[in-house]
């Protein structure tokens, strides 16, 4: 399998500020989109809070990288898995999280979700589809 | 197995860089080959010839510039990732108008997508540190 489509899944697990692994990953996802791969993004743990609407950062002082998440649909990138566990367990809920959408090429351009909810147990199962795996 | 690596941990906070290595080498004894070595997040901090650890401790930069000569390694690190931590080659410094660079022998800066390729082209990418 070294030449063709891999697919590649950006595991996201660690909270928006804090450190910089979250806006890294997300230099690693924009470079990786013009490379045509089949690319899906998980957000488990604290990654979760990557998500949530409404954060900004002008009192830290640093780059305010939310807009970007809604820019990934241009990038065809619209295949987002969020744990459900994850959500719960901080108590957040698919209500909390940015609207993500794409537009589907094969409907029409009509615009859709890249968001998906998924169990613990869909994910593990997502992460052993997957050829490359990078974690952040 | 045609193998890439990466490296996210600076050297000396984290062992991620000593393991990385230590599995290269471990690899390359098996006749596996290393595709390439990227640097990434503070992993980029592997590049800089001017740490000087105390002399009874390993030079883990040394030990990869050493590697690289006796293997002819591709260790890239990240142009992003190492601006950022004030990691240059003498291109960056003349092109970002600065008046010293510090990358060490048998590292090269290069883009993220050296990254994605590696994933494309290696049968593993393993990876080292959080």
């Amino acid at each position: 399998m070294s030449e063709g489509i891999k697919k590649f899944l950006y595991v996201n697990r660690k909270a928006p500020h804090g450190t910089i692994y979250a806006l890294e990953a997300l230099e690693v996802v924009l470079i990786g989109a013009a490379f045509e791969q089949d690319v899906s993004l998980a957000f488990l743990d604290d990654g979760v809070f990557q998500l949530v609407k409404g954060w900004d950062t002008k009192e830290l002082g640093s780059k305010n990288f939310a807009p970007t998440y809604m820019a990934l649909g241009d990038y065809d990138v619209s295949k987002i898995y969020v744990e459900k566990e994850s959500l719960e367990e901080r108590g957040l809920s698919e209500d909390d999280l940015m609207e993500l959408t794409y537009e589907d090429e094969d409907d029409d351009w009509a615009e859709k979700s890249s968001i998906h909810i998924v169990s613990r147990e869909e994910m593990a199962r997502l992460m052993a589809a997957n050829d490359v795996i990078l974690s952040f | 197995m045609k193998l890439g690596i990466v490296v996210n941990e600076g050297p000396y906070t984290h062992e991620a860089s000593d393991t990385a290595y230590n599995f290269v080498v471990a690899a390359l004894e098996k006749g596996h080959e290393i595709f390439r070595v990227f640097f990434y997040h503070d992993g980029v901090n592997n590049a800089t010839r001017l740490t000087v650890p105390p002399q009874d401790d390993r030079n883990i930069q040394q030990k990869w510039t050493d590697l690289q000569a006796k293997h002819d390694l591709d260790l890239v690190v990240c142009i992003a990732a190492a601006q950022r931590r004030g990691i240059l080659d003498e291109n960056e410094m003349k092109r970002q108008g600065k008046d010293a660079y510090n990358i060490a022998p048998g590292f090269r800066i290069s883009g993220l997508g050296q990254l994605i390729e590696a994933g494309i082209q290696c049968d593993r990418l393993v990876t080292f540190g959080d």
